[in-house]
């Protein structure tokens, strides 16, 4: 399969994007092409312009900064399950990039071509939706930064405009009892996400003082389990109360559900519990 | 558009079109035809190849990104003639069948050697995930990942 014919121009820095895209109708940033190439090479789009920001220094990198993890959009997802920042404050994060796909796949797929993409079968979206993510883009009227929560606005549709580059995810360091996981059923061939649970949980003196439970895979967006969510907040971390508060999982997740041959809408709906208690216990278990 | 790119230490300067995959490139232009196509959409590993030595798959990248880059492919793991220790395990444990998956199946466990020298079992089974072998030879190709690594933890490459 080759992709129809395109220009191929690259950038060397966020300022340079900024001038290309201005300058090419109909162009598309490319960074590690795991989702984009597969697209082009099935024609499902054809852009006049390709614009690699693969090699933008300042897009790259991972550091902490005033209580903030500050994740350059061209990180990759090996790099993400790697970094020891990451690991140590936001394991979800690690956790979650360490299941995308298979290794060669998590060498070139980036943080942020995986949050533009947006695939409702993508795990980044529900995990950094969980741990209150907020998104750094840069366009022509200049820099502005959206919360995931409401970052997300549509199966493969962001509040990313066309003339805009997503420049940095910023992800709150994991403050003083609290802790996070994921836990997911993959698809056997792709590995994308059927079923994703992202959750936060924060206690204080025992009790749970918040919750922040995020699925993704079987609904358009990010969605949160409110009902578990409500079920957690205000209790001990046990296993009756989390085995109570998963079995809410369902409820609120509406009818706009996804489904395919390997795993039908009703079949996620029903199972998506178990996920959602793993990772609550995961969770759970590394408060203790 | 100009591209340079170095394939088992040997320069190609060519002129190529930026749709071409780097699969291709190393097939036709390269003549290195020990890479192969196997499902096209990223999923069955056959393309595998090592982009400044880390594992991609070269069906899901354009020949324009690896410019100026490093490319290793199966052809270029063998020393002064002599195999790399892997191309070795999978030779003494029978590690292939009809050989169509095997030069991704040995770039993928070189990835997995790299990041993890002593790997276990279900290590190798999950780190060769995105590698299909249709002969379905799984038991083979974990021992010779085993072999391998013993093979490389002795020093001899
Ligand atoms: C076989 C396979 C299995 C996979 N399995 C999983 C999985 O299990 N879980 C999962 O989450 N994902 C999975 N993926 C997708 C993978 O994570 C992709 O790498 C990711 O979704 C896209 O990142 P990219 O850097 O490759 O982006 P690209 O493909 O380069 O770009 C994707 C889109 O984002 C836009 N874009 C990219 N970067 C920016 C930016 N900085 N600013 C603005 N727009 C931008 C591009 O214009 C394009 O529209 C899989 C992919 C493959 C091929
Ligand atoms: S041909 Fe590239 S992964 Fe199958
Ligand atoms: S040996 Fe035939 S495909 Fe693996």
């Amino acid at each position: 399969m080759f992709p129809a014919k395109f220009d191929y121009v690259r950038a060397d820095s966020a300022a340079d994007v900024g001038r290309l895209l201005a300058e090419h109708d109909d162009a598309k940033l490319l960074a590690g092409g795991h989702s984009l190439i597969p697209i082009l090479k099935l024609r499902l789009a054809a852009p006049a312009t390709l614009i690699d920001i693969g090699r933008i220094p300042e897009l790259k990198g991972v550091s902490v900064e005033g209580g903030a993890l500050r994740i350059g959009a061209l990180t990759t997802h090996a790099e993400l399950a790697s970094s020891d920042d990451i690991r140590r404050q936001a394991p979800a994060l690690a956790e979650a990039a360490a299941q995308i796909g298979d290794p060669a796949v998590r060498n070139r797929g980036t943080i942020g071509g995986n949050v533009a993409h947006a695939d409702p079968a993508s795990d980044l979206p529900a995990v950094l939706t969980a741990l209150g993510a907020t998104f750094h883009m840069t366009g022509p009227d200049g820099s502005r930064a959206v919360p995931a929560e409401s970052f997300f606005e549509g199966m493969m549709m962001t509040a990313l405009q066309d003339n805009e580059l997503l420049t940095a995810v910023e992800v709150p360091c994991q403050a003083e009892g609290q802790a996070s996981a994921y836990s997911k059923l993959p698809h056997p061939a792709s590995r994308y996400a059927v079923i994703g649970a992202a959750v936060r949980l924060t206690v204080a003196e025992g009790r749970c003082t918040e919750a922040r439970v995020v699925l993704g895979g079987l609904t358009p967006i990010p969605t949160r389990a409110l009902a578990v969510e409500q079920a957690l907040t205000g209790k001990p971390l046990d296993d009756r109360t989390l085995q109570a508060a998963s079995a809410a999982t369902a409820d609120g997740l509406g009818d706009d559900l996804l489904g395919d041959i390997y795993a039908s809408a009703e079949y996620r709906k029903a199972v998506a519990h178990v996920y959602v208690r793993r990772a609550l216990a995961a969770a759970a278990g590394r408060l203790a | 558009m100009k591209v340079q790119l170095t394939i088992n230490g040997r320069r190609f300067d060519r002129e190529v079109e930026p749709r071409q995959l780097l699969v291709h490139f190393l097939r036709d232009l390269g003549g290195l035809t020990g890479t192969k196509v196997g499902c096209d959409t990223s999923q069955c590993g056959a393309c595998t190849v090592l982009l400044d030595g880390v594992a991609v798959k070269s069906c899901t990248c354009l020949t324009v990104q690896a410019d100026g880059c490093q490319v290793t492919t199966v052809e270029g793991l063998s020393r002064d003639g002599k195999l790399h220790p892997l191309q070795e395990a999978f030779w003494n444990k029978h590690g292939l069948q009809c050989g169509y998956c095997t030069p991704g199946m040995i770039l993928a466990s070189h990835e997995l050697l790299r990041t993890n020298p002593d790997p276990s079992e279900p290590e190798i089974r999950h780190a060769l995930e995105g590698n299909m072998c249709r002969c379905t030879g799984y038991q083979n190709i974990v021992r010779s990942v085993k072999e391998a690594a013993k093979t490389m933890a002795g020093g001899s490459q």
